[in-house]
């Protein structure tokens, strides 16, 4: 049973019924019948042609939800014109499935929930997994973002940018239980980078690839976090990194610079240095300051005292939190790490403990813990 | 069999007998208290008593309706006084007795000196259905 093809087919399946009549919601429903099937008989009795196979079955579904309703009579006379079911057609529009499930007037959990289903093919229960929700739960979520789009035409066009936005909060979410959400973010990043020609698809492409490249290194087996410096660069995924950078160099060249592209530079660059030592900070730096002219953001400027802190010095890292909001979260954690690097330990261990206070999940709460009982211990030993 | 919820305070309980703050521990007693609140939960687990457990901020706020129209009511800056839940364990157990065991075990997770806590853990009877078996 390959899993990983049904999945690439649904989002196809999916626009072919829609494009047949079926309205958003119901083909869904169907679609997601038709993959349930697809499940417990393909094993025994695998289909000479998957897609073909899935489409016959999700618009025999379709059209028995249809038949019951009889104020769907209509529907089903347009049906009898249909042309018998033969080998799918290969127009792929699935583009305008991205666009539907980023719609703005989603909210970004209802947005995620639902491009994980109708674009990545998972099942309500892997989605409810993988956000540690109930299935119930998910369920409502998915069903009430359905309703909120069925009026949407499905031929207009959407906002990239806002896709690009979607893929990126499902790749953030670092659980992982059946599903690993972040390589299925890559996954169908990778789709819409193959379709779109938009610079910042690439970019968003790179960045996923160059963070993901990196993950093995990033905690130790008892699950504590290990910051980019500690890491051990051998197990940096090599091929990742140079498809990455290679992706991102495309993008660069086309001279459209976006806040993906920015963010996925400095990622190359980290992924560049064969020791933290060697890091390019100066460059570093300028990135940050190329990502703050295109996003303004709060947290990019935090970033981007901690690389001026590398760069020139931790007074100047100092100088430059200065100016930021003390309420910013890590704010505190960064000021903690630039007084450690300046010497001064005892407002750096009472920082690190402060900052530990704030910390927004366990993993990161336990580092900082010990990065302040680390100091105490050297401070009283 | 019958739920209970361990509850771990920041504040509010009595004070442990050993009761030094943990960023005054070293780093190794820190992974030594972290592993056995881990190998505690994943031997719950094998014995099939282990239901769920969550760690919490140490931020919270109370809050009130304050009537039709008006934004609703939090309890301003006096954090200090109140007590703080710090997270929770949720078992599921044939007896009080074994709950009670089991409050007891988690209670000595290792802290500063490598030294048992002796923390304070609230045992909370879960409230249930009616069985459907009554005779």
């Amino acid at each position: 049973m390959d899993e990983a093809l049904l999945r690439s087919l649904t989002p196809g399946v999916l626009t072919i019924l829609v494009r047949r009549g079926a309205d958003f919601a119901a083909a869904e429903d169907a679609v997601q019948d038709a993959l349930l099937q697809a499940v417990r008989v393909w094993p025994a009795d695998p289909p000479r042609d998957s897609k073909g196979w899935l489409v016959t079955v999700a618009w025999r579904k379709f059209l028995d939800v249809t038949r019951a309703d009889a104020a769907r009579r209509r529907r089903e006379d347009l049906v009898d014109e249909e042309p018998a079911p033969g080998p799918a057609p290969s127009v792929d529009d699935t583009l305008q499935l991205y666009f539907l499930c980023a719609h703005p007037s989603l909210t970004p959990a209802s947005a995620v929930a639902l491009t994980l289903r109708a674009v990545g093919g998972l099942t309500t229960r892997q989605i409810a997994q993988a956000y540690l929700v109930p299935e119930a739960t998910m369920a409502q979520r998915i069903s009430r973002a359905k309703r909120t789009v069925s009026d949407v035409r499905f031929d207009q066009p959407g906002e990239v940018a806002t896709v690009l936005r979607v893929l990126y909060l499902v790749f953030n979410e670092g659980y992982s239980g059946d599903v690993d959400l972040a390589a299925e973010a890559i996954r169908l990043t990778r789709q819409l980078a193959a379709a779109v020609d938009h610079p910042e698809a690439a970019g968003l492409l790179a960045l996923m690839l160059l963070h993901h490249a990196r993950r093995a290194a990033r905690t130790a087996p008892d699950g504590s976090l290990v910051p980019l410096a500690e890491q051990d660069r051998g197990r940096w995924d090599t091929a990742l990194i140079a498809e990455g950078i290679g992706i991102l160099q495309a993008a660069l060249a086309r001279d459209r610079l976006g806040e993906f592209q920015a963010q996925a530079a400095i990622a190359a660059l980290h992924a560049d240095a064969p020791t933290a030592e060697e890091t390019d900070w100066p460059q570093i730096v300028e990135w940050y300051d190329e990502l703050s002219r295109l996003t303004d953001s709060p947290v990019v400027r935090l970033n981007r005292a901690v690389a001026v802190g590398e760069a020139d010095g931790p007074r100047a890292g100092l100088a430059a939190l200065a100016n930021l909001d003390p309420s910013l979260p890590r704010h505190t954690a960064v000021a903690a790490y630039l007084h450690e690097r300046d010497g001064d330990l005892a407002t750096a261990a009472r920082l690190y403990a402060e900052a530990a206070h704030q910390a927004p999940n366990l993993a990161e709460r336990d580092h900082l813990t010990r990065q302040a009982a680390r100091l105490n211990a050297q401070l009283n030993g | 069999m019958a739920k209970y919820l361990l509850l771990k305070h920041y504040r509010g309980a009595p004070a442990a007998v050993n009761d030094v703050p943990m960023e005054k521990w070293t780093p190794e007693e820190i992974s030594a208290h972290v592993q056995y609140m881990r190998d505690f939960a994943t031997r719950l687990e094998g014995t099939g008593e282990f239901v769920d457990a969550q760690a919490l901020a140490p931020t919270g706020t109370f809050v009130r309706y304050d009537g039709e129209g008006r934004p609703p009511v939090t309890d301003g800056p006096f954090a200090e006084t109140k007590d703080l839940i710090a997270g929770w364990m949720v078992i599921d157990v044939d007896t009080y007795e074994r709950a009670v065991e089991l409050a007891g075990e988690l209670s000595a997770a290792p802290g500063a000196g490598g030294a048992p806590i002796h923390e304070w853990l609230e045992l909370r009877p879960f409230l249930t259905e009616p069985p459907t078996v009554t005779e």
